[in-house]
């Protein structure tokens, strides 16, 4: 089984929300002082995924990451994890892409790659939950994709997958290869092992440019853009709570009750 | 360019009736339609729906293009996306409306890639600039910390609207409409895959997504048994129980009680907040709720930035009291 995993270095979405600030000059969110990058934890999921197959199966797991500034003990995680390549694009011209122009900069790898059976992303990411590489490059590559997965079983090469639903879920066959995107149903990723830590240390990622993958600049990041952004902000919050007082949390909430039917709203 | 006209909204069914996110988003496109001066369309997809479409005409489609086909009775992407390509190069809409669903989310982009065109996945809010004319997409982003606004200058331009956002017009049958057929021509060799199986979560009590009273609890609920006691004043409310990630990810819930970006998405009259602390990825789930209230010991915490009232304390102590005053002012 060869896999391929999309993952992004991320601002940690964990951050405290008082630590999210946009430069509203630029439209570009501040990264927060003292806390470090992170791997889109979508992302990780699409790893996890990919690990589970390999330990049933085995298998060669690429992570392929886009943009500059990935700093390389943060983008190595998958390889501490148990992937066995990591693929950086890296460039400037990289930068400021939306969907179109990522998903076509990863098609382009993937298709150097060559050799795959499924290709994994996060169902979306959590910097600007587009929600779109991953079909994207399926249609791209002409694959069928399978997105918002929580289970997958590969037998005579085929997969067998959980898709999630309003409903519930649904059970999909399709042959490979095949693009899934993951959701959080997949079940918790796991921590990086110290032999892991070790080995992902000692790997060289390989570093691809615009040329190496055979696009211009002018079709990758913001120059390959369809979608413009026209203003970032942060929503304002009202902020008008009334605290119900009371001698107790006891007295305080039989208070609330009263207050929720004085003002009829139960 | 210049030939692309009307907004034309993709409909869902859900019962034999049109989904209401179909209403919604024809109430939408509606307004978007009149601004621009040009007519509204949807189109139905599946099999036996062709009877809806005089519903979609009562709730202010212009013109409804049906693809009627035994082949299309399960969403599948393949199939779905070659018909919508159809429909759209025959229909040459400036705007196309999806609903923020499991079927919209999977065919927007890949009908978006195929038609060399982009969507905007989860809009709160769509207008038209006044000066170019284009629509402006607003959606959630980093997790609900910040809202985005979106252009796209290529058609059409694309967008899914999340449930419950946008108001529907009133169901008037005496409106008149044009209703097309488009054959499905599908390949049956293109289809890649195959559904075997849907299977539908089941549920006691009220949906969800459908309850007008929510009782939701996080982290600080800490246990199983804890999440008994926000069910029996669900129970009492005939709501339903939600959960922010942790309980869910614990097994304290089950997962499709997650409220959030990455959950659900619901807008109930009330919303009862339990040791929850309010993070912009819960609260990007529940914040079109009428009245949020909060039940939390930390004073500091986001969720009294949401609510309307709020009590300080422990839940522990606060939420059978408030159970049991509930059940005595009701019953009174």
């Amino acid at each position: 089984m060869n896999m391929i995993v999309c993952i992004k270095q991320v601002i940690d979405p964990e951050a405290p929300p008082a630590s999210f600030k946009i430069d509203s000059a630029s439209n570009k969110v501040v990264p927060p002082q003292g806390v470090s990058p992170v791997i889109d934890p979508y992302a990780e999921y699409g790893v996890e995924a990919a690990l589970k197959i390999k330990d049933a199966l085995g298998g060669k797991i690429t992570a392929i990451s886009l943009g500059s500034n990935q700093l390389r003990d943060i983008v190595k995680k998958p390889l501490a994890m148990g992937a066995d390549e990591l693929v950086l694009l890296e460039d400037e011209a990289f930068d400021g892409g939306d969907s179109w122009s990522t998903a076509y900069a990863l098609a382009m790898a993937i298709k150097k790659l060559g050799e795959y059976d499924i290709v994994f992303c996060g169902r979306e990411a959590s910097d600007w939950n587009a929600g779109q590489v991953g079909s994207g490059i399926a249609e791209l590559l002409g694959l069928p994709s399978i997105t918002l997965v929580k289970k997958i079983d590969v037998s005579d090469g085929k997969a067998r997958v959980e898709r999630v639903t309003d409903e519930g879920y649904e059970v999909i066959e399709v042959p490979l290869p095949v693009l899934i995107t993951v959701s959080n149903e997949i079940g918790e990723p796991r921590y990086p092992t110290i032999k892991g830590i070790m080995a992902a240390k000692k790997k060289e990622p390989t570093i691809w440019k615009p040329a190496d993958i055979g696009v211009e600049a002018s079709q990758i990041g913001a120059a390959g853009s369809h979608t413009k952004l026209l203003k970032l902000f942060q929503p304002v919050r009202e902020g008008k709570c009334e605290v119900i007082e009371g001698e107790s949390p006891e007295e305080a909430a039989a208070n609330l009750a009263q207050k929720l039917r004085e003002a009829k709203i139960l | 360019m210049a030939e692309n006209k009307g907004v034309i909204v993709f409909g869902e069914t859900a019962g034999g009736k049109l989904a209401a996110i179909t209403t919604e988003l024809l109430g939408c496109g509606s307004k978007l339609a009149k601004e621009l001066g040009q007519e509204l369309s949807a189109v139905l997809v599946g099999s036996g729906v062709s009877d809806l479409a005089k519903e979609a005409i009562a709730f202010g489609a212009d013109k409804v293009y049906v693809v009627d086909d035994a082949q299309l009775k399960d969403y599948q992407t393949d199939a779905y996306t070659s018909v919508m390509e159809k429909v759209i190069k025959q229909a040459m809409p400036q705007i196309l409306l999806l609903g923020q669903t499991s079927i919209g989310r999977d065919l927007a982009p890949r009908l978006a890639f195929r038609l060399k065109t982009a969507a905007s996945l989860g809009c709160l809010e769509l207008a038209i600039d006044p000066s170019s004319k284009l629509l402006l997409q607003t959606k959630p982003v980093y997790g609900g910390n910040a809202q985005a606004v979106f252009t796209c200058e290529t058609f059409p331009q694309i967008a899914t609207v999340r449930v419950k956002t946008m108001e529907p017009l009133e169901r008037d049958q005496s409106r008149k409409g044009e209703i097309i057929t488009v054959d499905a021509a599908l390949e049956p060799s293109a289809i890649k895959t195959k559904v075997l199986e849907k299977v539908a979560e089941k549920v006691e009590g009220v949906r969800l997504e459908d309850a007008e009273v929510v009782v939701s609890g996080g982290r600080g609920i800490g246990s199983e048994e804890g999440f008994t006691q926000l069910e029996e004043l669900a129970r009492m409310l005939k709501g339903a129980v939600g959960a922010t990630r942790p309980p869910c990810d614990n097994g304290w819930v089950p997962a499709g009680a997650q409220i959030g970006l990455t959950g659900k998405i619901i807008a109930p009259d009330l919303y009862i907040a339990i040791a929850l602390s309010g993070s912009s990825q819960h609260m990007s789930g529940c914040s079109g709720s009428k009245t949020i209230v909060a039940i939390n010991k930390d004073p500091e915490a986001n969720i009294f930035r949401e609510a309307r009232f709020g009590v300080v304390g422990d839940w522990k102590k606060a939420l059978p009291a408030l159970t049991e005053k509930l059940k005595e002012l009701l019953a009174g």
